[in-house]
């Protein structure tokens, strides 16, 4: 299954090239360069993993990454970031991000993390679908 | 463990190691756009030996790019070695052009961030005075990053240098937020610790930010 992939970061440069590669790899590829952009796609549209950087011009990836699982808790959020701190990574995780990859970034390791984001995106959004419907099951008197 | 810095030692201390981690940042931001250029003229290479065209306009833009972020990367290391160089001699003549040149340098990932910008003017002729490059550097970087927070709605800050009777002014303008900033706020003691090894003043006007600094700072 196609995985569906939304990339942020303010490089743009290194935003087409990744997301060139990802797509001939088989990935469902958007961009956002801002995260004002980013947040706008989230809502819009569905993804899978959002990989996104944690230092950007305007808002912190750490508020981009709080805006999201706000909103759309299922997206499963990796971070890039340019150095991997401990307190870093403690706030990230606690935001709810699955994951830390460190630039520059190995592609190989950053797909094996939006498959495992994808895998426990699909397992969030089955058990959401499992109580709704148990949800539909209990209010109808069948 | 009994010890204790002086405060302009601490502040100098504290702006090297946030100018160096910044510099470093923006180092791996660049490598991170080199490596995937690169990537992907390696992915170039293997859809060309499983017999797919290679686009030579792709190549070329690719590796233009690549030389690019190159002179990007060695923009970055030269604003890192002025700056490690500015404590080899603790006091000498200062083209205060230079001085300000690398501020900007050093600032631009920090201006960025704060959706600031910054906007200098370069003296038409050499604007110098004799003072210590590395508490001068630590004080205008304090100006400027205080300048960047009251930088208001116009999220603009100028900046020049100018002669000043024997010695030489530094201003930071365009400071539409700096009225509503308490007045006790700026300079705060790293500041002032800094001006008085400077034996310089700072004031502050309607929007801006000035620093007066001594033609040679024995006198």
């Amino acid at each position: 299954m196609t995985e569906r992939v939304l990339l942020v970061d303010d490089e743009q440069e290194f935003l087409d090239s990744l997301a060139e590669r990802m797509q001939s790899r088989g990935m469902n590829v958007s961009k956002a360069a801002t995260p004002a952009e980013a947040i706008m796609k989230t809502e819009k549209e569905s993804f899978d993993a959002v990989v996104l950087d944690l230092k950007m011009a305007g808002m912190d990836g750490l508020e981009v990454l709080r805006i999201i699982k706000e909103k759309r808790p299922e997206i499963q959020v990796i971070l890039l970031t340019g150095h991997a701190t401990v307190e870093a990574g403690v706030e990230a995780m606690k935001l709810g991000a699955l994951d830390f990859v460190e630039k520059p970034a190995n592609l190989a390791e950053l797909t094996k993390k939006i498959k495992e984001a994808q895998a426990k995106k699909m397992i969030l959004v089955d058990k959401a679908t499992e109580a709704k419907i148990k949800e539909i099951i209990q209010a109808k008197a069948w | 463990m009994p010890f204790k810095l002086d405060i302009v030692g601490e502040t100098g201390l504290q702006f090297y190691g946030k100018m160096s981690a910044s510099m470093s940042h923006e180092i791996k931001n660049v490598l991170s756009v080199i490596q995937e250029h690169a990537g992907l003229l390696e992915d170039f290479a293997v859809m060309a030996k499983q017999g797919g065209a290679i686009e030579p306009q792709r190549v070329s833009t690719l590796t233009t790019k690549i030389q690019g972020q190159i002179e990007r990367a060695n923009g970055i290391v030269k604003g890192m070695n002025q700056l490690a160089h500015s404590v080899d001699e603790p006091v000498k003549s200062l083209d205060l052009g230079q001085t300000l040149t690398l501020l900007v340098a050093l600032s631009q990932r920090f201006a960025s961030v704060r959706g600031v910008r910054l906007e200098p003017t370069l003296p038409s002729n050499a604007v110098t005075v004799t003072s210590s490059p590395f508490i001068l550097q630590n004080l205008a970087w304090l100006c400027l990053d205080f300048a960047m927070q009251v930088a208001g709605n116009g999220k603009v800050v100028r900046l020049s240098v100018q002669p000043a009777g024997q010695g030489a002014q530094l201003k930071f303008s365009q400071l539409e937020g700096l009225g509503d900033k308490p007045a006790e706020t700026f300079p705060g003691e790293q500041e002032k610790a800094l001006l008085q090894a400077l034996n310089a003043e700072v004031e502050m006007r309607i929007g801006e930010i000035v620093v007066t600094l001594p033609g040679d700072p024995t006198r």
